[in-house]
């Protein structure tokens, strides 16, 4: 990361601890709100947020690593999220996963070159009676079926 | 918005409505309970478990410990409270209403031995591999509810690489049972922050910042987590097997140095209570074991106090005379190599402060491998140091590439208190029917001074014994030399003691009053450091910081278990053992007076020792790229 790179989001983080607070309780939407801007929450801002929050770095990287909607690789700027649990699995997930797949060449847990799509299952959505459930960014999309699914991935910029 | 009142809660997850009392000032005042039909009364607010145990009721624990905050996560401590439909953790229960509890129905045993089962079917291995074999808490839990098989399966393939990249501390999470006393230490009672709970449900697992192995983060290597963890997750860096090869050896001359905190617990590992010291049956064994040369650390803990203290010495003077501004006062001491590798992680911009003094078990390996090899007529190459000390950080310590001071690496192995009792045991020695003898010449007699350094505000005490005479010509005024404002077990210690009618080479110092600093645990440090980033320290002129609880004596290897009231009693050991020397002032040792006049002919802080017996430090800095 170049010098310049790391002072820019050292001055946004503390931007953001100012706005939130640098008490505990603000660490997750001083998280969410550094995830959203930078698709991942890095190695550097990690300690950063520690070190103006007065924590210790691994207690943010705990916190990351137990809310998946948290990362520390960088994602694409569109999160594609499938539901993979029992009920969607029943209403024809398969069908829409291997469309999907093959749409945008990427398998779950990866995402495109050019950094539009990253894609990852998820567990229930509580869209059960209308799987398959998707989740992209913060929409759900309901009852697909392979066709949609693409239209929908063709969509997103 | 919804309110919080709206949402339906689940009868399950309602809150407990605690019945207030009555009168609020009956905070302080006593609740009555009823424990298995029995009537007790204790003071509100106390946990079940603490109530329990007044009344002689035994409840397992897993997760929780004295020394550390409460957890309540492994629930080995589930009892039944009448009124509550679940059952409840009595470590975390505070009694604040006159409840009901039972601690042996079927519900109760049923659960527990369900925990139990739960946590072995994840713990990876067998107990006859196992180095804390008899001495694991998992494994006395699972004798007491009579487990004779894995209800639940049991993990046949290890999950995780054992982490052996630490020179101190190897982490096997297959062994973790998640109590988190490990975090628990490390973040609250050290406040270093190394581990943490990564992940979450059944990948869950203890880890470092980005899951980097040990010697790459932030580690002190102090080892607390070691003596806190109840299974064999987390372990010191055993070079016993290395030891032995080189004891076989015949070419090799091995020369060990035993520190004072070992001498005073190693009789734990053997069964005996807390509270005696094993010094002179630890020196037969030594050499049953087939050690060449059995010397006492404490020779060169004087010496460190020599050093040390001309040094402050030196550095008062240039403060009080010369009026130098860049002299850093106070003086920190540089014994603890936890608490070392703590200020160069933490605050290496105050990496001045510190005395450049090496700690005791280097100067050790250094005075060993130049003088002693001279005076014996041994080559160097052959002599091989082994350190018993309670401490893991001594591993790391050795192993820093700038301890080479002899044209050797200094001292060769750094060994803790358990695997010297191991050790001891292998050899089919059984230490307390041993006889006892004296360590080995020409460093067979230690002073008193340096025996104290095994507790917490030992070394100011030896430090101002020998200056205190240094600058007045006097002892110091103490009865018995004893110096209470440097003993006990309060955090941080703050006293002073006045310099009057001064010997003529120190009257620059004359009605100067010595301010003093006595803390341990890093938890402490970090709060005099802060003090001192505050600039309150300004008048103080020499601080002793030890980064484990309790000094070396609760050291990171020492024996397991730990708590404070053990701490005391070893502390005890070892202030009883010192009144009992002949010399206790560091320099009224002979050997010191010897080495000094023929060997560091240039005096204390002269430029062999400072060749020899001084180091300097890296600013390591807390990033992790």
């Amino acid at each position: 990361m170049l010098v310049v790179e790391k002072n820019n989001l050292s001055y946004e983080i503390e931007r953001m601890v100012k706005e939130y607070g640098s008490d505990r309780q603000s660490l997750l939407q001083i998280l969410q709100a550094v995830q959203k801007k930078y698709k991942h929450i890095s190695d550097f801002a990690q300690q950063e947020i520690a070190r103006m929050m007065n924590i210790h770095p691994v207690e943010v990287y705990s916190v990351i690593s137990f809310y998946s909607f948290l990362s520390t690789e960088p994602k694409g700027r569109n999160i594609v999220r499938l539901c993979k649990t029992i009920a969607c699995d029943m209403a024809g997930k398969d069908a829409v996963e291997t469309a999907v797949k093959r749409e945008l060449g990427i398998s779950f847990g990866e995402t495109t070159i050019d950094q539009r799509v990253s894609l990852e299952y998820t567990n229930c959505l509580g869209m059960c009676d209308e799987g398959p459930a998707m989740l992209i960014n913060e929409k759900v999309y309901t009852h697909l079926n392979p066709e949609m699914a693409v239209n929908i991935l063709n969509e997103i910029k | 918005m919804l309110k919080r009142e709206n949402i339906r809660i689940p009868v399950s997850q309602q809150a407990l409505v605690i019945e207030k009392p009555i009168d609020i000032t009956t905070i302080g005042g006593t609740v009555t309970i009823q424990i298995n039909e029995k009537k007790v009364f204790v003071p509100f607010g106390t946990t079940i478990l603490d109530a329990c145990k007044e009344n002689q009721i035994h409840i397992p624990t897993l997760c929780h410990h004295p020394d550390l905050c409460i957890a309540g996560v492994c629930r080995i401590c589930v009892v039944e409270v009448e009124g509550l439909r679940t059952l409840q953790t009595s470590c975390s229960f505070p009694v604040t209403s006159p409840i009901k509890i039972h601690t042996s129905t079927e519900k109760v045993r049923k659960a527990r031995r369900h925990i139990i089962d739960l946590l072995l079917s994840e713990h990876y291995g067998e107990c006859y591999s196992c180095f804390r074999n008899g001495n694991c808490e998992l494994q006395s839990l699972a004798k007491e509810y009579g487990v004779d098989g894995y209800s639940f399966g049991h993990i046949l393939e290890p999950k995780y690489k054992v982490d052996k990249s630490s020179a101190a501390v190897i982490r096997d999470m297959n062994k973790c049972i998640l109590c988190k006393r490990c975090v628990r230490t490390c973040i609250d009672l050290q406040e270093v922050g190394v581990l943490e709970a990564i992940n979450r449900g059944h990948e869950t697992h203890v880890g470092t910042f980005l899951d980097k192995p040990l010697a790459d983060v932030i580690c002190i290597n102090c080892g607390q987590c070691i003596n806190r963890c109840p299974t064999a997750a987390l372990r010191a860096n055993d070079p016993s097997d290395e030891i032995w090869n080189a004891i076989d050896d015949p070419q090799k001359h091995v020369v060990i140095q035993t520190a004072p905190s070992p001498r005073a617990a190693i009789g734990e590992e053997f069964g005996i209570e807390p509270g005696h010291s094993f010094t002179g049956e630890l020196n037969t064994a030594l050499r049953r074991i087939g050690f060449d040369k059995v010397f006492d650390t404490n020779f060169t803990a004087d010496l460190t106090i020599m050093e040390e203290g001309t040094e402050l010495l030196r550095r008062l003077k240039k403060a009080v005379v010369e009026k130098d501004s860049s002299v850093r006062l106070p003086q920190f001491t540089s014994c603890s190599p936890g608490w070392i590798k703590f200020i160069e992680h933490f605050y290496p911009e105050y990496l001045d402060y510190l005395s450049s003094a090496k700690s005791p078990q280097q100067m050790f390996g250094a005075v060993i491998k130049t003088f002693y090899a001279k005076e014996s007529k041994i080559d160097p190459a052959d002599i091989i140091t082994v350190a018993l000390m309670p401490c893991a950080a001594k591993k790391f310590e050795c192993n820093r590439p700038e301890m080479n001071a002899s044209g050797f690496k200094d001292v060769d192995y750094g060994l803790t208190t358990r695997e010297m009792a191991k050790m001891i045991r292998e050899a089919g020695i059984h230490l307390p029917e041993m006889p006892k003898s004296n360590f080995d010449e020409p460093f067979g007699n230690a002073s008193g001074a340096g025996l104290i350094f095994g507790a917490t505000g030992g070394v100011m005490e030896a430090a101002l014994r020998t200056v205190y005479e240094l600058v007045t010509g006097r002892e110091v005024p103490f009865e018995n030399l004893r110096i209470e404002s440097c003993r006990g077990f309060e955090g941080i210690k703050q006293a002073s003691i006045k310099l009057e009618n001064c010997v003529e080479s120190n009257n620059f110092l004359e009605g100067v009053e010595l301010k003093f600093i006595v803390a341990h645990g890093t938890a402490n440090a970090k709060k005099v450091m802060e003090m001192l980033q505050r600039g309150e320290l300004s008048d103080v002129h020499f601080v002793e910081i030890m980064a484990c609880p309790g000094g070396c004596l609760g050291g990171g290897g020492q024996p397991i278990p730990t708590s404070e009231e053990i701490r005391r009693k070893r502390a005890q050991a070892i202030y009883e053992e010192e009144e009992g020397l002949p010399v206790r002032k560091s320099h009224e040792n002979v050997h010191i007076k010897y080495i000094y006049e023929n060997f560091l002919t240039d005096g204390p802080c002269g430029e062999l020792s400072h060749k020899l017996l001084h180091t300097h430090y890296t600013k390591r800095g807390k990033y992790i790229s």
